[in-house]
Formats: structure tokens, sequence, C-alpha cells
């Protein structure tokens, strides 16, 4: 176990990475990267396992299982829709050079 | 052999995928590498659940633990595989939720631990503790947010002192959490009794505290809910001793909390607001005074006739062509307007559909290039020389009241100054307020006219008239 100022410390350090990260985000990846963070935190599945794999009696078992459960879910779902919505940010990366060279037939022709 | 695994390889392990995962995310959040960021953190993440099955904590329940991942994996593959563009946010408040709800059971665990007469230090059972009423505020918060936005709950449901139930409900929930984590037993109350009295009333506290808020604020709400769970995942992770997780769910609260002050600032409104005063909910509509002058509809041979012989047209999409889907016909006129030689641009308000940058995607869904599509500070100036503003389903965030009307609940929210357009064409499906419950004075000024109908219909229409033109 992480003792005391030091867990602090390191609670700190990765609040100020998490703040800094998102502060200087173009608009247009905020819903991404909200998707994106939502997939992260589903590391929960993790601890998850880990409570499931302790538990004895029938109750911790079936809560356990809830929790893996719905874990799994954010880990899945969190990935698949993040996933989806970056795809479309790589078309349209290639659309806006196609786009480009439209133009440039079309003040050419 | 065993001892090496447990103290290095692990842990070594752990700290790759935590390593792997803030990369990952970091990577996210420019354009041109956001998509090797998600793969990135996929990889971190599929490390992390790989190396927990041989967790030296990890005793058994191995066949519960892969049932669980695969009936859940699955439905959530089917679900997040099939759902429409348009209904993004919903899902991600669904998949947020289910991160929330699994930070709740886990302490859930751990807090009949504590009662079960375990040795815990009072400090990690008030954290277990106070993630667990994170976690459940976050689970059934969400899970109305989600129920919202998909349409299965259209009231905002209030009652006059709501705000002190809800207060009475947070204290009551208080009061038994330190119940639980001190371990205390009360009279015809037992261990698990106690717990799940804790953890009803945290689920009722989330719903309530969700219920009044109105659809325009749910991008905010989602957002906070998010910033939540992040933290309930870091808290649990420390009571757990897993760095990994506690450092992943503290680095996702903390993102949470700043992108969730954006929002707010985009709407120009402090949080408190947003979660309190029951803006967005439609009760304070009747009280501003809706403009005098009455709409005037026109048919789509008319707009397109207007935008056919327009230099500049300004193409503002708000929530309504989410719901039609149009934003591919959308981008189909826009090309064959430019074929014509308009001018064509995309006005993006930041808080425009149901979250910010929804626009941003579904327009890049349909293939609309970057070049095209303009933020509201860079374009606001350009509406004055603007031939004809095309709104389409949007309605509160071009709403002139924000900039004159001090008397109006969103005055001061920046807008897109739509109105100083020569034309201004409005789709709209029907002759309502929006979602705040606002009348809209832009609908019925003078150089407006509006075109009722589906959006995605409205601009099939459209298109067709400008192709016999």
């Amino acid at each position: 176990m992480m003792q005391g100022f030091l867990t602090l410390y390191v609670v700190m350090l990765a609040a100020v990475a998490g703040y800094e990260l998102i502060s200087k985000v173009p608009a247009v990846l905020h819903t991404p990267l909200m998707s994106g963070s939502n997939f992260i935190h589903g590391i929960v599945l993790v601890g998850a396992m880990v409570a499931l794999g302790q538990a004895h009696t029938p109750l911790e078992q079936t809560i356990g299982f809830v929790a893996v459960f719905l874990g799994a879910g954010n880990v899945v779902g969190g990935y698949v829709v993040t996933e989806r919505m970056l795809q479309m940010f790589k078309r349209s990366d290639q659309q806006q050079k196609r786009a480009a060279i439209d133009d440039d037939e079309e003040q050419s022709a | 052999m065993s001892a090496w695994m447990d103290n290095a390889l692990i842990p070594g392990a752990y700290f790759i995928a935590a390593l792997v995962l803030i990369l990952g995310l970091r990577a996210m959040s420019s354009p041109v590498t956001a998509r090797r960021g998600i793969v990135l953190a996929g990889l971190g993440m599929a490390l992390a659940v790989l190396v927990s099955f041989v967790h030296p904590e990890v005793m058994g329940n191995y066949l519960l633990m892969i049932i669980a991942i695969a009936i859940s994996g699955v439905l959530a593959l089917v679900s997040a595989k099939r759902v429409p563009m348009t209904d993004m946010p919903q899902m991600i408040a669904l998949y947020n939720g289910m991160g929330g709800g699994s930070a709740a059971a886990i302490a859930a665990v751990e807090l009949l631990r504590v009662q079960g007469g375990h040795e815990v230090s009072l400090l990690l059972a008030g954290i277990a503790g106070s993630g667990a009423l994170i976690g459940a505020v976050a689970f059934s918060g969400s899970l109305v947010a989600f129920a919202k936005l998909q349409g299965w709950m259209k009231k905002n449901w209030r009652f006059p002192g709501q705000q002190w139930v809800n207060l009475l409900l947070f204290a009551l929930t208080l009061i038994a959490g330190f119940m639980l984590i001190t371990g205390m037993q009360t009279a015809g109350l037992s261990a698990p009794m106690l717990i799940l009295a804790f953890f009803v009333m945290a689920l009722i506290f989330g719903v309530l505290m969700t219920l009044p808020i109105g659809g325009a604020d749910m991008p905010v709400v989602i957002s906070l809910y998010n910033a939540l769970t992040g933290l309930a995942v870091g808290l649990e992770g420390y009571v757990l001793d897993i760095p990994a997780m506690m450092i992943a769910g503290v680095v996702v609260g903390a993102a949470g909390t700043m992108l969730t002050q954006l929002m707010a600032r985009a709407m120009n409104r402090p949080l408190s607001n947003v979660l309190f005063a029951g803006f967005g909910t439609g009760d304070d509509g009747a009280a501003v005074a809706g403009g005098d002058g009455s709409m005037t509809a026109i048919e789509a041979v008319d707009g397109a006739i207007l935008m056919t012989y327009a230099e500049t047209v300004i193409i503002v999409p708000g929530y309504g062509m989410a719901v039609a889907q149009a934003q591919h016909r959308i981008w189909e006129l826009t090309q064959i307007l430019r074929k014509r030689g308009v001018r064509v641009k995309f006005a993006i308000h930041p808080v425009a559909g149901r979250m910010p940058g929804h626009m941003n995607v579904l327009l890049a869904e349909a293939g609309v290039p970057y070049d095209l599509i303009e933020d509201m500070e860079d374009i606001n100036d350009s509406f004055s020389q603007a031939d004809v503003a095309l709104v389409i389903g949007a309605n509160d965030v071009v709403n002139p009241a924000a900039r004159d009307d001090t008397a109006s609940p969103i005055y001061g929210m920046p807008i897109l100054n739509v109105d100083q357009a020569k034309n201004v064409i409005v789709i709209k499906r029907g002759r309502g307020t929006g979602f705040a419950g606002i009348e809209n004075a832009l609908f019925v000024a003078d150089n407006t006219k509006m075109l009722f109908g589906d959006a995605q219909k409205m601009a099939q229409e459209l298109i067709a008239g400008v192709k016999t033109l």
C-alpha cells in the first residue's frame, strides 16, 4: 500500500496531468475526448475483477459479478463508440484533401 | 518465480498499462493522432485486464468473471456498433453510468467486509464510502440522462421544495455512510440492510439531481458524471491498492472536470446554475415576452431560389439536423450550391446539439471538409455580409434574446449572430419553443422565413429546388 503523502503527491500530479490534457483541445474534439476519457475510466473493470476474485460469500460474488458486468460494458462500449467517432475524423481528413484537389481543378478549368 | 511475478512482473505490467492509457488519452487530444490514441489506449486496457486474471489477490471465481465479461462485452459491442451517430451522447451516458455503477459495486464489497468485522483503517473505509456515494450518483444520474436523451423520459420532473428534499436525502445518505465506515451497528439494522439503505438513498439522490435538468443542459451533466465516475474509480483504485486504476481514474476525474467547465463557460453559465437553477426546463419560458410578430412560412422552392442566387450562405446546424439525420443531405446541398459558385460555410456554436463538437462529428461523418466549418468566434462577424443564413433545427444558440434581452434566462450566453444576415431561412419541425422553452424573436423577424418540416425532407426539397433552377 502506498504511504500517505506519497499517494497524495501521485494523485496531485495525475490531476494536473488530466487538467492540462484537456485545457488546450480544439472544440471539435470535445465529444470524442469525453468519450475517450469515458473509456479510460473503464479500467474500473480491473478493480471489479480483483473484487470478484476475492469474493467468498454468495452475496459478495453476486455484487462482484455485477461490478465486472458493468465494468466490461464501460470498457467495450466506451472503446467502440470512441473508435467509431474518431474513424470519421480520419475519413474527413482524406475528404478534405480530395475537396482541395477538386477546388484546384475547378480553378484551373 | 511466483514471488518475482507478484512483486515485479504484475505491477510492472500495470505500470505499462497505465502509461499507455495516459499516452493514448494524450494522443486523442489532437485531430491528427486521435485515432492512434484510442487504439493505444485499447492496448493498454487489454494488458491491464489480462494481467488482472493473474493478480495475486485473485483467488477464484474465474468462470464468473469470464461469463460477466463475455455477456456484457457482447451486449455493449452490439449496441455500440448499431447506434446511429446522432445517438452517441446518450450511449456515452449509458457506458459512463455502467462505470460508475461498477465502482459503487466494488465499494459495496469492501464495505461489506468492513461491516463483517475486517480490520480496516477509518481512512480506507472513508475513501471506499466516498467512492461508493460518487459512483452510485454517477450511475443513476447517467441512466436518467440516457433515458432523457433517448426520449424515454420527456418531462422535467419538478416539485416545490425539491432542493430541500435533495438536501435532506443527501444528509441522510451521508449519515448512513458515516455509520457504515465507522462500523457502527444500529438496533434493528443489520449490516447488509444498512449498506442497502445507503446505496438506495445515493441512487435516488442521483435520480432526483438529474430529473429537473433540461435536455439543453444534458451535455454538461453527462460530462460532470463522467468526471465523477473517474473520481469514484480513482478512489476505489486506492482502496484496492491498484495504482494504475487510481491514476487513470484521477486523470479522467480532472480532465472531465476541466471539460465540464469548458462547456459551462461556452454557455456562459456557472455550473451551479446548470445543476440547481432548473433552467432549460421550460418553466421560465412563459415569463419571457415572446416576439409580437408572426412567423412567415415559405416553401422549399422559394428557399432554393434565395440560396441559389446568393453570394454567401452560412449554414447553422443544430440538434434538429441530428434528429433528422440530415447531415448527408445538407452536404449534398452544399456541394450543389458550391458548384453554382455560392460560397458556403458552416457555423458551429460551441454547444450546438447535445455535446460540444457534436455537430462537428456529424458533419465529419457526412464528409464535410474541415475548412468549410468555422467556430463561433471566427464566423460571427461574417453574418452581416451573408445573403442567406440557413438554420437547421437550431434554436437557443441563435436566439437574439441572449444578446439583447436582459430579462431573458439565457441573457449573456454567446450566440451566433444569425439575425444579422440579409435573409434567414429556418428549418424547423414545428412552431414550438426549443429545449430551453424560450420564445425566439429570430423566428418572427422580418428577414426570417420559416421552412416547417423534417430537416432531411426539407434538405431534399431544397436540393430538388436548386437543381431545377
